[in-house]
């Protein structure tokens, strides 16, 4: 009980920080960035390069990933979504733009480091098992989930708190009104995506740690969960993908536990469908009255 | 946040088709013309679908350089030749290859494809043009060679490894309680459940829990968590060697110390470097011996040795297939077309090859003696 409860933590944390990359852009632009899987992936690899080909140490190699993909995603946005910004489809066109760029990213993974399963030398990450009552964690498995929250109280105070923040929210609300205020909108937007991109970063490495095994299309099975835990929490809302994600990771912890593995996604999914059912913006989401 | 319910609905809709194209593949061109087997002297063309990328692209690599090392010791006296080409251990590109072989290439046979899965869906394309197929690592017990009579397979099935393994297994190790772990989304790892569920029982060792992941899974904590709280005397894994790897590591690192004991998918050199010191002790039933001494064996041995490859059950089943097309070659009287070869794979009896004598089943199987491995000091060796 006490060891799935930990499971189910561990694995929601990863969930909710790739998801609050996720909803941060969606909340910003209104628009789904379906090349945040790449950025997870391909941050991982750029981890992976750095401790096993330019034998950096895990503390060194973790933070220059996390800035990697946070520039993957600043050019991200330059080439895929402002071109695009001002058109009255630009939510579905940068939604299709975003999958080419997940497709491009892919592809330029798969010529680097091939199909197989790669994985960090032994050793990246001391190997110490600590007891928690009756459940059994490792040393790794504590770190990312202390990374993971502090990550997220890191946004939630940025959002909250700071002239950063405020302007994110700002051009949330309306580019327009923003514009008018006197906010550079296209900044922010960069931001926005460099912060999200840089947290999609952060997951995709601790994943590779905590599985060990990064391959090209490893953010393909993240990104369902994630696009599963932002609509949960109620889209562009970050503590509603934060709870979404430890839920999201709990539930199907449980459902192994307590039905049976074959059922783990029906269950997961069956939830999303009730939620939206009975609470069509999610959780955390706001209603959808205020058109702008 | 001004689209937000809008959105949500559609994303569900998004959701389930993004479902679908994460398990689907990259089409690849589709063959064209109809066909008539290339007939006549000369050398065979046999074409080889196997998974070099995807999921089973640690098996594939090591069929390649079997079928390498085959080509090599036949040298330029070899009564045919081999065109490889990638099945991305998906159906559809399978089905793709398979097309292609036998209408735009018109190979007289066909080796592979690699997984069992794969071979369920493309198998019948050769079936219905009447083009011989050797599956030489098709493991699932049904759905492969009764696909129809010119289905073959040098591999033996889970059906015949597994059962052995497992008496000698526990002949060992005294075991009387097991949890199970499999993939349910796979043709081979739940064939491998089911037989492994029968050897089990035929042992009479009761199963404490069953739990099943899927292929793209890369945590097992949940699973594994619940299948080692019951205390099982042995856990028993159906996986492929991936997935086998990353299993194997974690029930370690959540203090299992007990034994494991897999399926086929964990024949492979890649599996024990992947797990590291977790593959320790792990169980397998193997169809090759590696520390055989016959003839065939130690110069298969040493074509791999030249090739530069560990050598592994996968490469020794594909360097056997390769062989086993040139004799069912030489018993047609060295024709080379498509009735000819199937005629020929029929008169294969007592064939010395590294897998030990090899005959075929009255059903196309593959008929020789199983062994049990143990990983120790980060090797597979032969538990007498």
């Amino acid at each position: 009980m006490g060891q799935q409860v930990l499971n189910g933590i561990f694995v929601g944390s990863i969930y909710a920080l790739f998801a609050v990359g996720y909803t941060l852009v969606f909340g910003v632009l209104d628009i789904l960035n379906l090349a945040h899987q790449a950025v997870f992936m391909l941050a991982a690899f750029v981890a992976l390069v750095l401790v096993e080909n330019a034998h950096l140490p895990l503390v060194l190699a973790l933070p220059a990933a996390v800035i990697a993909g946070g520039l993957i995603g600043l050019v991200l946005e330059r080439l895929a979504f402002r071109p695009l910004r001002g058109r009255s489809d630009s939510n579905i066109s940068g939604l299709i733009s975003s999958l080419a760029v997940a497709t491009i990213l892919e592809a330029i993974a798969l010529q680097f480091f091939g199909p197989d399963i790669s994985r960090f030398p032994p050793g990246t990450f001391p190997d110490r098992m600590i007891q928690i009552g009756a459940a059994s964690a490792s040393l790794l498995q504590l770190c990312i989930i202390g990374i993971s929250v502090l990550l997220m109280a890191l946004l939630s105070f940025v959002m909250a708190r700071t002239r950063l923040g405020r302007q994110l929210r700002a051009v949330a609300e309306s580019p327009r009104a923003a514009r008018i205020l006197g906010i550079d909108v296209d900044r922010t937007i960069a931001v926005a995506f460099f912060l999200s991109s840089a947290l999609g970063a952060a997951a995709g490495v601790l994943f590779g740690l905590a599985f060990n095994s990064i391959s090209p299309d490893v953010g393909r099975g993240v990104e369902l969960k994630g696009l599963a835990v932002i609509i949960l929490g109620g889209m562009g809302s970050v503590p509603g993908a934060v709870v979404a994600g430890f839920a999201l990771g709990l539930i199907e912890v449980f459902t192994v536990e307590h039905i049976g593995s074959s059922f783990r996604d029906v269950v997961s999914f069956a939830v999303l469908f009730l939620v939206l059912v009975a609470r069509p913006r999610g959780l955390f989401g706001r209603a959808a009255a205020r058109e702008a | 946040m001004r689209y937000t319910s809008r959105w949500s609905l559609s994303l569900v809709v998004l959701l389930a088709a993004m479902g679908w194209k994460a398990k689907g593949a990259p089409p690849a061109d589709a063959a064209g013309g109809g066909g008539t087997a290339a007939a006549g002297a000369g050398k065979a063309v046999i074409g080889a679908a196997l998974s070099l990328t995807g999921p089973a692209a640690s098996y594939g690599s090591q069929q390649r350089a079997g079928i390498q090392a085959a080509l090599a010791d036949l040298g330029s006296s070899a009564p045919l030749e081999v065109r490889i080409e990638d099945d991305a251990s998906t159906k559809e590109q399978g089905i793709t290859v398979f097309q292609k072989f036998i209408n735009r290439d018109k190979v007289s046979a066909i080796l592979g494809p690699t997984l069992s899965n794969t071979a369920s869906a493309a198998d019948p394309l050769a079936q219905q043009a009447q083009v011989p197929v050797m599956g030489v690592s098709n493991t699932a017990a049904t759905g492969i060679t009764d696909i129809g009579k010119y289905i073959w397979r040098d591999s033996l099935t889970e059906a015949q490894v597994i059962p052995g393994a497992f008496k000698k297994a526990q002949e060992k190790l005294q075991f009387k309680t097991a949890s199970v772990l499999y993939g349910n989304d796979d043709v081979f790892t739940k064939a491998g459940y089911d037989v492994m569920k029968k050897a089990l029982a035929d042992l009479s060792v009761k199963v404490l829990v069953t739990q099943t992941f899927a292929k793209p899974d890369r945590d097992y904590h949940a699973q594994l968590t619940s299948l080692t709280s019951a205390k099982p005397d042995v856990l028993v894994v159906s996986a492929l060697a991936d997935n086998a790897a990353a299993i194997v590591a974690q029930a370690r690192q959540l203090g299992w110390t007990g034994p494991i004991l897999g399926g086929n998918g964990f024949n492979s050199p890649a599996f024990i470097k992947n797990a590291g010191a977790a593959a320790e002790g792990v169980m397998v039933g193997t169809s090759w011996n590696s520390l055989s001494t016959s003839a065939a064996n130690q110069k298969f041995l040493a074509a791999m040795k030249k090739v530069g490859v560990n050598p592994d059950q996968f490469s020794a089943q594909a360097y056997t297939g390769v062989l086993i097309y040139a004799e069912a070659i030489r018993l047609a009287g060295g024709k080379t077309g498509r009735e000819d070869i199937e005629a020929g794979l029929a008169k294969v009896k007592d064939f010395e090859t590294p897998l030990g004598k090899f005959s075929f089943t009255p059903g196309r199987d593959a008929q020789h003696e199983p062994s049990v491995q143990q990983v120790k000091d980060g090797k597979f060796q032969i538990v007498p």
